[in-house]
């Protein structure tokens, strides 16, 4: 059992989180994962990296990102309930801070091109974002069902210069864009960075990820001790890949704060998944008996992945974080009450943690405590969707 | 070199290299149509030195649009590990030695000791898992060298001379020389990088060196022979079996990569 002291520290050397993490890729990309670990450990000792980095994430991308009480659904709720707002970050998720860290490392390289896979759009649009900002150029894999309900960001990638690949095998959604983007990399290592979108992959990807993401949590656990004059109790985040809630925790997880994550119930990784190798890492996955990986199914194409980031497998089974569900009902009624009661559409991916606090506020949390909620992204990708699904409800 | 005795694979696949002829390892996807067992059956006796055999996986990283398709279609079809492999125990190869080839999902999910003693009591030889790098390969390679499933590993065109050396001491059976930086596929023209590959791993080893991914044509095939000890081919067999050119179309393929790599050795 591991002391919970030496969670959400380096991996091994191998990549391990515990029994999960490690590096599960063909031998052709064994060098590259390599030589990026070895990059990524130089630079994040190198203040001049840290100093530009810090930089474009205040100048550029507009953080430090508030954190916001809000008063009538607190009172609603029974609960202090605090969101950091990534939302506000420059193209409206936590998706950028990662992205402008990787693409410095890209840099670093000497890699002229990126290559990302997205299920929201969300990421597409960062990456897209960040290879405009440096002079590179990107291409996206995004999934075909998910081409069509995210056909904004669609557009916002092109306009941005990226050529976006849509994909049609499988389940036409992130889990085959991440395959397709393991593919085309296959074939353009040499000069192609892999900027992944979440805290999954091979080792070092879900280090570096959250490494480059835990600026929401660092960042929120200084304005809850200002809010709060202490640490909220708990501490919960929307789990896809897992990358917001990996950033968030890592500010807090040395606090007493409980930590919580929630999945789609339609990929709910660490709710019904088992231990598999998929994706170049050892972690947790929905599948069949054969090792087949299933199929995930929810409303929000940021979560509808049938895997998730090895660090979370390891919290989960630590006992540190629990995880937790959100129906599609669930999240499109809370999407509606955040909207009417504070005057913030939040993207469907953390209305689930939004669900979730709606849900337990009063019986799995108790009355008065103070919930901070990673507000990861804004909804406005989300809205057509949305409007589609209440004209249907109504 | 490998520390001990060659395996059945192995030893086959020296014996021929040793007297002179060019060895070619065509690929069917297991559970591929109602014929595949058949097809296999028509591949041995077309001039197959050994042949691959794969268990479809829902998110192969490695393989391009046909063996994707390929893999879907055995897939509803219901092909599971265990289906195909019992199927393999009424296969009749001739002799000719089977490795399978799957990702490791599949493996880690049925357990290493279940998968490996599974592979013998249907007759394999050998396994290759291309998602299975040789930092992470020793808690399969014990189960397999303990039932003696011999462990076909991958050599990139990227793969440094020091890695190199580390992989040729663990490989058995052969090298597979990745022939092109990308996924399985067909291709017009032969890479630079599949002789390239060819020659880095003959220097080293004296394991069969065969090189794979992208040989389309007997020409192709025959070129990058003439430092390679063989061939794998898939893309371009599996093709002919998604074309539904059945046991005869495949059987007629090989055999032109057969006569192409017998004129030319
Ligand atoms: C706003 C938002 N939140 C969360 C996610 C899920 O990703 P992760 O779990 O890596 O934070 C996405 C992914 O697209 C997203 O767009």
């Amino acid at each position: 059992m591991i002391a919970l002291g030496e969670l959400m520290r380096e991996p091994s050397p191998s990549g391990r989180f515990g029994e999960y993490g490690g590096r599960f890729v063909p031998e052709s990309l064994v060098p590259a994962c390599e030589e990026l670990d070895k990059a990524f450990h130089e630079a994040w000792g190198d203040p001049p990296f840290r100093e530009e980095l810090d930089f474009l994430l205040r100048t550029y991308s507009g953080r430090p990102t508030p954190v916001t009480e809000c008063r009538r659904l607190s009172e609603m709720l029974d609960i202090r309930l605090l969101l950091k707002r990534e939302d506000l970050n420059h193209t409206g998720s936590h998706k950028l801070n990662n992205v402008i860290g990787q693409a410095l490392l890209a840099r670093r390289m000497g890699k002229s091109r990126l290559v990302a896979e997205t299920g929201a759009g969300q990421h597409g649009v960062a990456t897209a974002t960040a290879a405009a900002l440096f002079g590179m150029e990107c291409a996206v894999y995004m999934g075909a069902v998910d081409v069509e309900r995210q056909a904004l960001n669609v557009f916002r990638m092109k306009l941005l210069g990226a050529t976006v690949h849509t994909v049609e095998s499988g389940s036409r959604t992130l889990k085959d864009a991440i395959n397709e983007a393991l593919r085309e990399w296959v074939g353009t290592v040499e000069t192609t960075h892999y900027c992944i979108g979440s805290v999954m992959g091979p080792h070092p990807y879900p280090f570096v990820v959250r490494e480059l993401q835990r600026v929401v949590g660092d960042e929120a656990r200084g304005q809850c001790r200002e809010i709060l004059k202490g640490d909220p109790d708990v501490v919960v985040a929307c789990v896809g890949g897992g990358s917001n809630a990996a950033g968030t925790f890592a500010g807090f997880v040395d606090s007493g704060a409980r930590l919580i994550g929630v999945e789609a119930a339609g990929g709910a990784a660490m709710g019904h998944g088992i231990p598999g190798v998929v994706h170049g890492m050892r972690s947790k996955f929905i599948q069949d008996e054969a090792g087949q990986i299933l199929e995930a199914h929810s409303i929000s194409a940021g979560l509808d992945y049938p895997g998730v980031g090895p660090e979370h497998a390891q919290l989960g089974d630590a006992g540190r974080a629990e995880y937790f569900e959100a129906s599609d009902d669930e999240v499109l009624a809370a999407f509606k009450l955040l909207a009417e009661t504070e005057g913030i559409i939040p993207a469907l991916e953390p209305a689930h943690g939004l669900a979730w606090i709606v849900r337990e506020a009063g019986r799995g949390i108790p009355r008065g405590s103070a919930v901070l909620l990673t507000m990861s992204g804004r909804g406005d990708k989300d809205v057509a969707l949305v409007m589609e699904k209440m004209g249907e409800n109504s | 070199m490998s520390a001990h005795e060659p395996g059945r694979l192995e030893a086959r696949l020296r014996e021929r290299r040793d007297a002179g002829r060019k060895l070619l390892v065509p690929y069917v996807t297991g559970g591929l149509g109602d014929d595949w067992v058949p097809a296999l059956e028509a591949i041995a006796a077309a001039g197959a030195d050994a042949i691959e055999i794969g268990l479809p996986f829902s998110d192969p990283m490695m393989d391009g649009p046909t063996i994707q398709e390929a893999s879907v279609r055995a897939l509803a079809a219901g092909a599971t590990p265990q289906t195909i492999l019992g199927e393999l125990v009424e296969a009749d190869a001739g002799g000719v030695p089977l490795v399978v080839m799957t990702y490791y999902n599949l493996v880690a999910r049925m357990g290493h000791r279940r998968m490996a003693s599974l592979l013998v009591e249907s007759g394999v030889s050998g396994a290759i898992l291309p998602d299975l790098p040789i930092d992470e390969i020793d808690p399969w390679k014990t189960e397999a060298d303990a039932t003696g499933i011999e462990t076909v590993l991958l050599a990139a065109p990227t793969t440094p001379d020091a890695r190199l050396r580390a992989i040729v001491g663990k490989a058995e059976g052969f090298l597979y020389a990745v022939g092109v930086m990308g996924v399985t596929g067909e291709r017009s023209s032969l890479a630079a990088s599949a002789t390239a590959i060819a020659a880095r791993c003959k220097a080293i080893t004296d394991l069969p060196v065969l090189v794979g991914i992208g040989i389309t044509t007997p020409d192709q095939a025959a070129e990058v022979c003439q430092v390679a000890d063989g061939v794998v081919i898939g893309s371009v067999v599996v093709r002919r079996l998604l074309d539904g050119e059945g046991p005869d179309g495949v059987a007629k393929l090989v055999a032109s990569f057969r006569e192409a790599l017998d004129s030319h050795s």
